[in-house]
C-alpha cells in the first residue's frame, strides 16, 4: 500500500502549550485511520494541519510525495467535515454541495450531474432547494460530508463528524460511512475520542495522548495488545495490576504484586527484575472458590451488576483495589461477601511496559563521552 | 353549565386585565404625552395659516404641502438624498473593514479598538463638529501645515462645500455604521470560513460566497441608522457647509428660527416623518431585524 499522507516530525507549540509533539505518522491509500484520544490530546490539533487550518510549529506534512506545510486550505488536495457540519446557512442544499465545484469554475452542466449523483450516493435527493435549517442533524452530516466528497479529495479529514447525533443516528452513520469510504476508496483520516467508534470503523487506531501517539496499529492489535497503560485503559474496560517480573520460564513471566503473585504471557522483550503492568479485560478473567496453581490473588465479591447478555461483578483486592470481571449471565456465582480467588489463562493477560522502562532504553543508547 | 363556565373564562382575565393596566399605563402615559401628542401638534400646525406678522392662527390650509413642492425646496431634497447617500456609502467603505478587524482581532485588543468608536461617540458632536472647522478652516491647522511646508502659497478654501458636509457627516455618524456591522461580523461562525477555504475558495471569494452575504443584514441597518439622521443633522450641513449645501433638516430650521414660519417647519417635519417610516418599513420588508436597529 502506498502512502498518501506523511508526516515527519511536526510539532504544534501555542504560547506554553506543547500540543501536537514530535508526531509522525503515515496513512496509506484507501485507508480509514483514525486519530483517537480524549480531549486536549492534540488529534484535532494534528488534522487541522493537515486541513491547512493550522500551521505547524515545525515539521513537515506531505501529501501524495509533496509538502504542502506551506500551501494555503484552498490550495491543498484534501477537504473537511467539520465536527459543527459548517454548512452555509445561506445557501441552498444544491449550492452548499456544489460550492466546492463552482470554486474550481466548473461547468455548470456538469456540476448539475454531479451534485445530482453525490445527493443519490448520500440519499439527500429531493432537497436540492431547502436550507441548512430546515434539516435535522443527521441529514446536515450527509450534506457536509457530500459537500466534501464531490471535489473528489484524495484524503477526507473527518473532525467528530458524529459527534452531535444521537446514539441510534451515530451507530446507523457509522456503518454508512464506512461503507462510503469503501466504495469511494478514499482515504479518510478520522478524529474521535468515541473508541467504540474507533474499533467499529477504522482500518488502523493512532491513540493519541499528550500530544504523541501512543499505539499506532490494527482494531484487534490495540485491544488486545495494547502497547502502553494508557491505551489499555483508554481503549475499553480493562483491570491494571503493576509489579515487577520475578521469574520468567517458557514464556511465562511470574509477577509479584502488591496482592501476591500472578501469571502473565512474557514476550521476548521483557526481562526479569523489571516493573510492568499487567493489563487483563474484564471478560478474560476469571474466578474460583478454590485457589489457583500460580495465583496468589485473594479478593472478596462485592457486587454483580446485570447488563443484560452478561454479568459484571466487582471484587476487591485486599489493598482496596477493585476488580471487573464479567461472566455470561446464568452460570453459578459465589454469593456477594464470600471470598473467591481471582485467575486468567497467562496468555489472555497482556504484559506492558512501565514507563521507566522506555527511561532505562533511552539511558542505555546515550554513549557516554 | 356551559354558559357559566364561559362566563367564568371571561371574567378570569379581566384581573389580569387591570394589573397589566397598571404595568403599562405610565409608560402608556408618558409615551402619550411625549410622543404622540407633540406629533399630533406638529401634524395639526402643518395644516395651520399665519397671518401678517407670522403668527400661527388656526385656520385650515393645504398652501404649506404645496409649498413644499417649489424648485428651490426640490433642488434640497435632492441633494440630502444625495449628501446621505454618499455618506451611507462612505459609512459602508470605511466602518466595514474596521468592523471586520475589530470583531475578528483577540478580545484585548478589540476592547481597546471598540473604545476608539464609542468614546467619540459619547462626545457632543457639535463640538467634535466645530473641531472639524477650525482643524479645516482658512487659518485652521491644516492649512497652516500646507503654507508652512509650501504645498500651497495661499490659504485654500476647504469648508462650505458639498463635500466638507459629507465629510461631517460621515464623520459623525460612522458610529451607527461601526456598531451594527461590528456585531454581524461577530456573529460570523469561523469554520465557515474555513470550510470556503477549504473547498477551494480563494480569500475574495469567500469574502463575497460567504462573510458578505452572511454580514449584509449589519451593512442594511447600518445604513439605515446613517441615512435617516443624516437627512436631519442640519447643524453639520450649517457649520461645515455654511449654507452651500442646505439639506431637509437646514430648513425646518430655518423655518422655526430665522423663518418663523412654524406651519411651513411643521410640513417639512411630516414629510421628514413619512420619509423615515417609508425607509423603516421597506427595511422592515426586506427582512431586516428590527432588534438590530435598537428600536
Amino acid at each position: 500500500m502506498k502512502n498518501i499522507v506523511e508526516i515527519e516530525g511536526i510539532n504544534k507549540i501555542y504560547g506554553s502549550n506543547h500540543v501536537v509533539r514530535d508526531l509522525s505518522l503515515s496513512v496509506g491509500e484507501g485507508e480509514f485511520l483514525t486519530l483517537l484520544g480524549s480531549s486536549g490530546c492534540g488529534k484535532t490539533t494534528t488534522l487541522r494541519m493537515i486541513a491547512g487550518f493550522e500551521e505547524p510549529t515545525s515539521g513537515t506534512i506531505k501529501v501524495e510525495g509533496k509538502s504542502i506545510e506551506e500551501k494555503e486550505p484552498f490550495e491543498r488536495n484534501v477537504n473537511t467535515v467539520f465536527q459543527s457540519y459548517a454548512l452555509f446557512p445561506h445557501k441552498t442544499i444544491y449550492d452548499n454541495i456544489a460550492y466546492g465545484l463552482k470554486m474550481k469554475k466548473v461547468p455548470k452542466d456538469e456540476i448539475k450531474s454531479r451534485v445530482k449523483e453525490m445527493m443519490e450516493l448520500v440519499q439527500l435527493l429531493g432537497y436540492e432547494k431547502r436550507y441548512p435549517s430546515q434539516l435535522s442533524g443527521g441529514q446536515k452530516q450527509r450534506v457536509a460530508i457530500a459537500r466534501a466528497l464531490i471535489n473528489q479529495p484524495r484524503v477526507l479529514l473527518l473532525d467528530e463528524p458524529l459527534g452531535a447525533l444521537d446514539l441510534k443516528l451515530r451507530k446507523q452513520m457509522q456503518i454508512e460511512l464506512k461503507r462510503l469510504q469503501k466504495k469511494l476508496n478514499i482515504t479518510f483520516i478520522y478524529v474521535t475520542h468515541d473508541q467504540e467508534e474507533a474499533l467499529t470503523m477504522s482500518d488502523r487506531i493512532a491513540v493519541m495522548h499528550d500530544g504523541v501517539i501512543d499505539q499506532l496499529a490494527t482494531p484487534t492489535e490495540i485491544y488486545e495488545h495494547p502497547a502502553t497503560k494508557f491505551v489499555a485503559t483508554f481503549i475499553g474496560e480493562t483491570n491494571t495490576y503493576d509489579g515487577c517480573i520475578s521469574a520468567i520460564s517458557d514464556g511465562v513471566a511470574t509477577m509479584t504484586l502488591e496482592n501476591g503473585a500472578v501469571k502473565v504471557a512474557c514476550p521476548d522483550d521483557f526481562s526479569i527484575l523489571e516493573y510492568a503492568t499487567v493489563s487483563v479485560r474484564p471478560e478474560k478473567m476469571r474466578f474460583s472458590k478454590t485457589p489457583v496453581e500460580g495465583f496468589e490473588l485473594v479478593a472478596q465479591v462485592k457486587d454483580y451488576i446485570y447488563v443484560g447478555s452478561v454479568l459484571k461483578c466487582i471484587v476487591s483486592l485486599p489493598n482496596g483495589n477493585e476488580l471487573k470481571i464479567e461472566r455470561l449471565a446464568g452460570q453459578e456465582l459465589p454469593p456477594v461477601g464470600s471470598r473467591c480467588y481471582p485467575y486468567w489463562a497467562p496468555e489472555d493477560a497482556v504484559l506492558i511496559h512501565n514507563e521507566s522502562h522506555y527511561y532505562f532504553e533511552a539511558l542505555k543508547n546515550i554513549k557516554l563521552a | 353549565m356551559k354558559e357559566e363556565s364561559r362566563e367564568k373564562r371571561i371574567k378570569k382575565p379581566s384581573g389580569d386585565t387591570l394589573s397589566a393596566l397598571v404595568m403599562v399605563g405610565p409608560v402608556t402615559l408618558i409615551m402619550v404625552l411625549l410622543v404622540a401628542v407633540p406629533l399630533i401638534y406638529v401634524a395639526v400646525m402643518s395644516f395651520c395659516s399665519i397671518d401678517e406678522y407670522y403668527n400661527v392662527i388656526p385656520r385650515f390650509t393645504p398652501e404649506n404641502y404645496e409649498r413644499l413642492l417649489d424648485a428651490d425646496y426640490l433642488k434640497i431634497y435632492a441633494r440630502s438624498v444625495f449628501i446621505a447617500f454618499i455618506t451611507t456609502v462612505l459609512c459602508i467603505l470605511i466602518g466595514y473593514p474596521f468592523s471586520y478587524v475589530i470583531a475578528r482581532t483577540a478580545s484585548r485588543k478589540k476592547k481597546i479598538l471598540y473604545m476608539l468608536v464609542i468614546i467619540p461617540f459619547w462626545t457632543n458632536s457639535l463640538i467634535r463638529i466645530y473641531g472639524w472647522r477650525s482643524f479645516l478652516g482658512s487659518s485652521g491647522w491644516l492649512n497652516s501645515l500646507l503654507i508652512s511646508l509650501h504645498i500651497v502659497s495661499e490659504p485654500i478654501e476647504l469648508l462650505y462645500k458639498n463635500g466638507t458636509t459629507i465629510l461631517g457627516m460621515t464623520y459623525c455618524l460612522i458610529p451607527f455604521m461601526i456598531l451594527p456591522m461590528y456585531t454581524a461580523i461577530e456573529k460570523l461562525d469561523g469554520s465557515l470560513l474555513e470550510a470556503s477555504s477549504d473547498l477551494g475558495a480563494k480569500p475574495a471569494a469567500t469574502f463575497f460566497e460567504v462573510i458578505l452575504p452572511l454580514t449584509s443584514s449589519g451593512i442594511f441597518s447600518g445604513s439605515l441608522m446613517v441615512f435617516i439622521p443624516c437627512l436631519g443633522y442640519f447643524f453639520v450641513s450649517d457649520i461645515l457647509g455654511g449654507g452651500n449645501s442646505d439639506m431637509i433638516g437646514n430648513l425646518i430650521e430655518r423655518q422655526f428660527q430665522s423663518g418663523n414660519n412654524w406651519p411651513l417647519g411643521a410640513a417639512l417635519s411630516i414629510v421628514l416623518i413619512v420619509l423615515t417610516l417609508v425607509l423603516v418599513k421597506l427595511y422592515q420588508k426586506l427582512g431586516g431585524d428590527m432588534d438590530a436597529l435598537g428600536v
